[in-house]
């Protein structure tokens, strides 16, 4: 349900006429956030990544279109990313993995296992963190011995253990009955 | 208790020349079983056969009559499998999804599946971090989870390879206080001797084979002198 609302929404901002109907829409996405218990704080944190493309993007508009473009373009975004997290918020991984097995089960007849695209959507947010810390680990290690940052001394053993990782996940599973 | 029977496995690895396991014969009933060995010694390779991770190059393995080999499932589904790195084990984002991740591959839904994840974290202390991400549990929570996830399906017979190695001192305690109190049959392969008092039966590996298989006393005095042996 709350997909198609995103998807919907996706739809809908491509429909309205003016910029001011994006930023109406962009605070109604925030004001959602309140609604969900969710500190507005959050919500801008996961912004943090884009501002510099945002910027980008809105000085472009107002270079080559005019300033409404560039503030529609950028509302438009800022109240998709917002909604889009607002979804992953609020929503379980296993909820998300159903609704992705569900609408992949057409697709069986192909040879394509809804069940194992399902928990691979699980699996590569669970190993998002798992990284994060195996890159940690290594760069401590390289200041510990005095290294300088080289993306060989980095890429190396990161994928060591994350092969290591992988295997030892493999084989958590099968011990899980993944596989039977 | 369920039957662990081991008849005359040789095991090699596809990447390896020379076998991780000799010629072991073993028969298991006991409620509490130790293994023990030095590193590279065949003890996890051991653990692994006994829910199938690991088919024997030669020989078989059967527990409760059932062959790992010919009945990989059943057998999965009565040995419970609790690793050293618990973060190599949860595979789902959050603590009460990973307990659930267990029982939907049992075909549990609905009411029944959430009463069961809400009991289990109970009793493993981990109900008020049950909507938590699993990342940002200590090391110690994550094994309880590790072991809640495995134990929540109810087998009969649990091996444990080294649960209580990446632990502080507290932590492990509190792995080795859980374990103590478990209904189940056990299998703990580690390298902290003192957990195994108590103990029914210790199996000792060196080099690939059993060379002492008796009371714990006895078990652990072989390995200090085989230990010492090879300084």
């Amino acid at each position: 349900m709350k997909l198609l609302g995103l998807i919907g929404l996706a739809v809908l901002t491509q429909l309205l006429p003016t910029w001011w109907h994006d930023l109406l829409l962009l605070l109604l996405v925030v004001a959602l956030y309140p609604l969900a218990r969710i500190s507005l704080v959050f919500a801008v944190r996961q912004l943090r990544a884009l501002w510099w493309v945002l910027t980008a993007i809105a000085v472009a508009q107002v270079v080559f279109a005019s300033w409404q473009v560039a503030t529609s373009v950028v509302a438009t975004i800022l109240l998709l990313v917002l909604a889009a997290g607002l979804v992953t918020l609020t929503t379980t991984t296993t909820a998300m993995s159903d609704v992705v097995v569900g609408a992949l089960r057409p697709f069986r007849r192909f040879g394509v296992s809804p069940e194992r695209v399902g928990l691979l959507l699980a699996l590569s947010i669970r190993s998002v963190p798992i990284m994060l810390g195996l890159a940690e680990q290594i760069r401590d290690a390289q200041r510990a011995r005095g290294l300088r940052a080289s993306p060989r001394t980095f890429a190396v053993p990161l994928l060591v253990r994350a092969l290591r990782h992988a295997q030892l996940l493999g084989d958590a599973l099968v011990a899980r009955g993944v596989d039977d | 208790m369920p039957l662990i029977e081991v008849d005359g496995v040789s095991h090699t690895y596809a990447a390896q020349r020379r076998p991780v396991l000799h010629d072991v014969s073993v028969r298991l009933t006991e409620h509490r079983i130790g293994v023990i060995g030095a590193n590279g010694s065949g003890k996890s390779t051991f653990a692994r056969l006994l829910n199938g991770l690991v088919l024997p190059s030669r020989g078989s393995v059967r527990v409760d009559g059932h062959d790992t080999r010919r009945d990989g499932k059943r057998v999965r589904q009565l040995v419970g499998f609790c690793f050293t790195d618990p973060d190599a084990q949860i595979v789902m984002p959050t603590v009460a999804e990973d307990v659930a991740f267990s029982l939907r591959r049992r075909d549990l839904r609905g009411r029944s599946l959430d009463g069961r994840v809400v009991e289990v974290l109970s009793r493993f202390g981990l109900a008020e971090h049950a909507e938590h991400p699993a990342h940002l549990l200590s090391g110690g929570q994550k094994q309880l989870l590790a072991l809640a996830s495995v134990l929540v399906t109810e087998p009969a017979l649990l091996v444990m390879d080294e649960p209580t190695t990446l632990l502080d001192l507290r932590n492990a305690d509190r792995i080795a206080d859980l374990i103590a109190g478990l209904d189940e049959q056990v299998v703990l392969l580690t390298h902290q001797l003192d957990l195994l008092d108590g103990y029914d039966r210790v199996l000792v590996f060196d080099e690939g084979r059993l060379v002492d298989d008796g009371s714990p006393g006895d078990a652990i005095a072989h390995y200090r002198r085989l230990m010492r042996a090879s300084r």
